[in-house]
């Protein structure tokens, strides 16, 4: 590992005052720790923000959350209000990682981890999200558990946080600080999709700083299932959060993200646009899905994430309307 | 800023198992390392060091954690417990004493950090949080085989002691609860 320098940030301007084009802020660690060691990520100092006070969830008075991005993931998916308004949220949290893990890991780290595709993390191979310019074996390669929507001939790799996919679902916003002010980005937005700067993950600007993720209230059900590829302790094969409010048996609002599927967390918007309105069945579900995957564009070894991914949205759908969710 | 090829040190506090350590640290040492390689605690193991296995398990401030992902640096000040702490004495802990009765290990490469983390998790149970397999996330989680299993899902055992950990979580488990009644 290179060596580099450590410092503990005693407020937001101090961070914002030491970063600088060799820095890294430093949250849990649990990623850009071990990104380190295989010599991926190799900064020359560590900005260490996890001791900021931005470690509180606090409710608004209109029923949503302001999480700090310093509050670690098991503190998030215990909170009585989190589960109790946005369960997808607390599950999809809870359906990440260990619990070793998430005692360590943190809200805004979680959000900027990097892909767990196997050529990012060999530091040996070509990879244009670490390497721009150096080509993309995945394609040709071990691509089973990448991307099915808005990849680029640049890069596959997937995006493999599960609480950004419940966030996406929620329409909460990032909250971020630089050194001209603060500014919130809807989450939908936060992460891009790869075009031909898959080395960027986010639409972050050097020295950005997140300081919490604003969630609007949710008022109906909701879930987060994941498919992989053993019961606990994996990476998302395809994961779905999911809410649903049916009255009178016709949909009358929805929310709908996918996992596991593309360089961020996919918001099927179209499967929505089909729903709202319709009829809550099952029929329509299938049709939502149908119409949302109509643009995937499956590598040769990854194609069985269609149908996956159309029968989770069915199947999660279905859940909601039965209430066995 | 650095060099890039001159290591840099730090001067930490750690306690550790009760006592209280002065250390000057590489800023690149894991918590697994200084435990192991500067203080001689040689009970946590190093796996995979990559946070996948569990072996590095250990106890930050009373929450589990694993030890190969946490830079000692960072972590300045805080108290730690490995498996060589759980015991008061000649006197084992509850979870420690159920491993035994249940044949929970073979080889005993993970067995510390089983341990550690079972700790940890019987805590996280006692203090009501929930797991991706708890059914009803606005009431208390019982704590059932599913829920060990899932709860216990960052240890990995290559011998495949699982159905004995999960005798032996389970057991301990009871023994808190009756202990507390």
């Amino acid at each position: 590992m290179r060596p580099f320098t450590y410092e503990r940030a005693t407020s937001a301007e101090d961070a914002l005052a030491r970063h600088d084009h060799e820095t890294y802020y430093l949250g849990g660690g649990t990623n850009l720790v071990d990104l380190m060691r295989l010599g991926v990520e190799t900064p020359a100092r560590l900005v260490d923000v996890a001791h900021l006070p931005y470690d509180q969830i606090q409710l608004t008075p209109d029923g949503g959350l302001v999480i700090g991005a310093a509050v670690s993931n098991s503190a998030l998916a215990a909170d009585r209000a989190v589960r109790e308004g946005q369960p997808m949220l607390a599950q999809a949290v809870l359906a990440g990682a260990s619990g070793q893990i998430r005692n360590l890991a943190t809200v805004g780290g979680n959000l900027l981890q990097r892909t767990r595709c196997s050529y990012f993390q060999d530091a040996a191979k070509p990879c244009n999200k670490r390497n721009p310019g150096s080509g993309c074996p995945a394609r040709e390669g071990e691509h089973h558990n990448l991307a099915i929507l808005g990849h680029s001939t640049a890069c596959v790799a997937t995006h493999p946080s599960d609480m950004a996919v419940a966030l996406a679902a929620l329409n909460a916003s990032v909250r971020v600080r630089n050194r001209a002010g603060e500014r919130t980005i809807p989450m939908d937005e936060f992460h891009r999709l790869p075009g031909a700067e898959p080395e960027r993950d986010t639409v972050l600007e050097p020295g950005d700083l997140v300081t919490a993720v604003e969630v609007p209230p949710l008022g109906m059900p909701s879930r987060y299932r994941k498919v992989r590829e053993r019961a606990s302790f994996a990476f998302a094969l395809v994961s779905i959060a999911a809410a649903l409010d049916v009255d009178d048996g016709v949909v009358r609002d929805v929310r709908v993200a996918l996992g596991g599927v593309a360089h961020k967390p996919w918001r099927a918007r179209r499967a929505e646009a089909v729903l709202r309105g319709s009829a809550a069945t099952r029929e329509s579900f299938l049709r939502a899905a149908e119409a949302e995957l109509e643009a995937a564009a499956p590598l040769r070894d990854n194609a069985y994430k269609v149908p996956l991914a159309r029968n989770l949205i069915v199947r999660t759908l279905t859940e909601l309307v039965e209430g066995t969710a | 800023m650095n060099n890039a090829t001159t290591p840099v040190h730090a001067d930490i506090t750690l306690v550790v198992n009760g006592q209280e350590h002065r250390l000057n640290v590489d800023t690149r040492a894991s918590l697994l390392d200084v435990l192991r390689e500067t203080l001689g605690l040689t009970g946590s193991k190093k796996g995979c060091d990559h946070g996948q296995c569990g072996a590095c398990t250990i106890l930050i401030d009373g929450r589990r954690a694993n030890g190969c992902l946490a830079l000692a640096v960072a972590h300045d000040g805080a108290d730690i417990v490995t498996v060589e702490g759980l015991a008061q004495g000649d006197q084992l802990s509850p979870i420690q004493r159920a491993f035994i009765e249940q044949d929970a290990f073979q080889c005993g490469y993970c067995t510390p950090g089983q341990l550690c983390s079972a700790t940890g998790m019987l805590d996280e149970v006692a203090r009501g949080w929930p797991s991706v397999v708890t059914d009803d996330l606005g009431s208390d989680p019982v704590l059932n085989d599913d829920e060990i299993r899932e709860r216990m899902s960052g240890n990995l055992c290559r011998c495949g002691a699982y159905v004995g950990i999960v005798a032996a979580v389970k057991q301990a488990a009871q023994d808190r609860e009756a202990a507390e009644a």
